[in-house]
């Protein structure tokens, strides 16, 4: 019986971590033999060339790697400063208005005005377009998260603490960053890493947002690669300037590099994440 | 009354500067856009005087929008397909991901049920622009593993992105691949909180294995299983637009199997123009997705009040 139930779950498991293994092959196979034979397990001949390339232009993947982080980081700081104020404050039942404020968060996640309507507000009324903000703000806040902080909060900070501090004539401020929030860090802690996981990933808004070429992040950029790619074997029987443009792209066994390192920093992060987000999954099922 | 109101707001000035940031997020991003949705009963139109003007400017065509989306078959392929892949989702989800939770839960040897974990869980983690280029690996009509695969057994290769016949499959096979290790972690913690003495007893009884997962382990496990998949249901209207989009790389052979509310409401905006329908079905979604959230929360709380969302 046990052996049969390893067998399942670690065939399971295999097929989960299999076609990234099978990209890193084919990113490291040479690419005349990708030609001849198409994507094998077992490559006829290896070769680096594929990261050399990538290596070599650098260029544009850096600076998208650079967007990703930039976004990443800077979009992470907001968020969690918005989000552990916002739910801080609502957690607080001296908060007049904390009923008020729960619902305004709370009915974002019951009813929402779609997509069309934020496009236009986010281009026309905020004039976001074509900024980097239109990739940090639009997941800056999250009412579900908002939620499971405020839960948070009001279950590892006791009230008493909060009172000895306004007794030692401590101001709101103070309490806030001296007293709640050493206490409540691995709430933010796992509500950070949803955010850095969003921001690393996002592709979405970059797709609705983004025309430059210098504010593509990294996700966005391998999109981007693959359709103009496509669109170009479209069109490669009919034009001669097109053949030379597929020359210039990166190859088959180069973009299977670009994708390897963008999913890279995942990889190395991500036992790490997983402890944090199975806690997640199990402080979000707890209400107030 | 207007005295108390400012002092009220002074009592509380600092709390009510702490939810400023956020406040205004909420106003921008989502209740702004609520208020947008009159867009659907207009003829939009982009001024270049900004977003009021624009508004303002646009003629109301009262339920025209809506007609239109409707009298086209569009409307029916997205909200079936929308429904139809949910469904599947939800029912076949669960089943795996209950029996893979039994099945990690019954390995006795923890380290290596810890690996397994790991390796489940990678999937979620993974964005669906790369998920798009792991299938297209597989796909690939020229030199896909499987085309490869079908070629030495003979087997004529099959041009992948342009047949829809087998994207219902393949959609189906993608999503279980990214969602189900992730989410039979949710069962497996609540497995570990039942009482081992109920398996002692059992097994003194001579219950076997199996015997035990029925008698124990699932009974036991149904009032999660119900609510999970009741909150489910309530999000049934809505289609995560990367699994649409990305993995059929927006092949438009395949739109009668691929095109759900979401991709068809950001492609009537982006590429066919088509903003009115757009933010018309954009409208139906959010206004059947509402009631739907409403009556299976209601629902929810019936069964079991804690775990309802409100």
């Amino acid at each position: 019986m046990n052996i049969s139930f390893n067998l399942i779950a670690g065939i399971f498991a295999i097929l989960c971590v299999f076609p990234f293994l099978f990209v890193v092959i084919i990113s490291l196979t040479d690419e005349s033999a990708l030609a001849n034979n198409g994507y094998r397990l077992i490559p006829e001949k290896w070769s680096f060339a594929g990261y050399q390339y990538v290596f070599d232009m650098g260029d544009s993947l850096l600076r998208s790697y650079g967007v990703t982080i930039f976004v990443t980081v800077v979009g992470t700081i907001i968020s969690l400063l918005f989000m552990a104020f916002y739910a801080y404050a609502v957690s607080r039942k001296s908060f007049k208005y904390r009923n008020f404020f729960s619902f305004f968060a709370f009915f974002t996640m019951l009813f929402n005005g779609g997509l069309v309507p934020t496009y236009i507000i986010v281009t026309q009324l905020l004039g976001l377009k074509d900024t980097i903000w239109a990739l940090i703000l639009p997941l800056a806040v999250n009412a579900f998260y908002i939620m499971i902080l405020r839960t948070f909060y009001s279950t590892s900070v006791p009230d008493a603490i909060i009172e000895s501090g306004k007794i030692d004539g401590a101001g709101e401020f103070r309490i806030f960053l001296k007293l709640v929030l050493p206490l409540s860090l691995p709430g933010l802690a796992t509500i950070g890493l949803f955010s850095t996981l969003g921001y690393w990933n996002d592709w979405f808004n970059a797709l609705l947002y983004i025309d430059s070429p210098n504010l593509v992040p990294l996700q966005s950029m391998l999109m981007r690669i693959e359709t103009s790619m496509q669109f170009i074997m479209q069109n490669a029987s009919n034009s001669s300037i097109s053949m030379e443009a597929l020359r210039s792209m990166p190859q088959d066994t180069s973009r299977m590099a670009m994708v390897v390192l963008a999913t890279l920093p995942i990889i190395f992060a991500y036992p790490f994440f997983q402890r944090y987000f199975i806690q997640g999954l199990t402080v979000g099922a707890v209400k107030e | 009354m207007v005295g108390e109101f400012f002092r009220n707001i002074n009592k509380n000035k600092v709390m009510l500067f702490m939810v400023l940031p956020g406040a205004l997020w909420f106003l921008f991003f989502s209740y702004l856009p609520m208020l947008g949705t009159i867009i659907a009963f207009k003829e939009y139109r982009f001024s270049r005087d900004g977003f009021w003007a624009s508004i303002v400017n646009s003629k109301w065509v009262g339920w025209d929008n809506f007609k239109f989306l409707f009298s086209t078959n569009d409307a029916y392929i997205i909200t079936r397909n929308t429904l139809l892949y949910n469904v599947v989702f939800i029912f076949v989800g669960l089943a795996l991901s209950v029996l893979l939770a039994i099945v990690l839960s019954e390995i006795t040897n923890k380290r290596l049920s810890k690996i397994y974990q790991t390796g489940m869980f990678l999937p979620y983690f993974l964005s669906w622009v790369i998920v798009g280029y792991f299938t297209f690996s597989f796909l690939s009509a020229d030199r896909g593993l499987l085309n490869g695969v079908f070629e030495s057994l003979g087997i004529q290769p099959i041009q992948w992105y342009a047949e829809s016949k087998y994207w219902p499959f393949i959609l189906v096979l993608v999503y279980l691949w990214k969602a189900v290790g992730y989410n039979s972690v949710v069962y497996l913690a609540s497995i570990m909180g039942i009482d081992r003495s109920l398996y002692e007893a059992a097994m003194i009884d001579g219950a076997s294995k199996m015997q035990q997962i029925r008698a124990i382990t699932l009974p036991l496990l149904r009032p999660i299983i119900t609510i999970m998949t009741l909150l489910a249901i309530g999000k049934i209207f809505y289609a995560d637009f990367g699994l649409f989009y990305q993995i059929p790389r927006d092949s438009g052979t395949l739109y009668g199997v691929t095109n759900v509310i979401d991709t068809y409401v950001y492609r009537g905006l982006k590429s066919t123009g088509e903003i009115g329908m757009s933010a018309a079905a954009g409208l139906y979604q959010s206004v059947v997705g509402f009631v739907l959230v409403m009556t299976s929360n209601y629902i929810v709380r019936k069964f079991d009040k804690d775990n309802a969302l409100f």
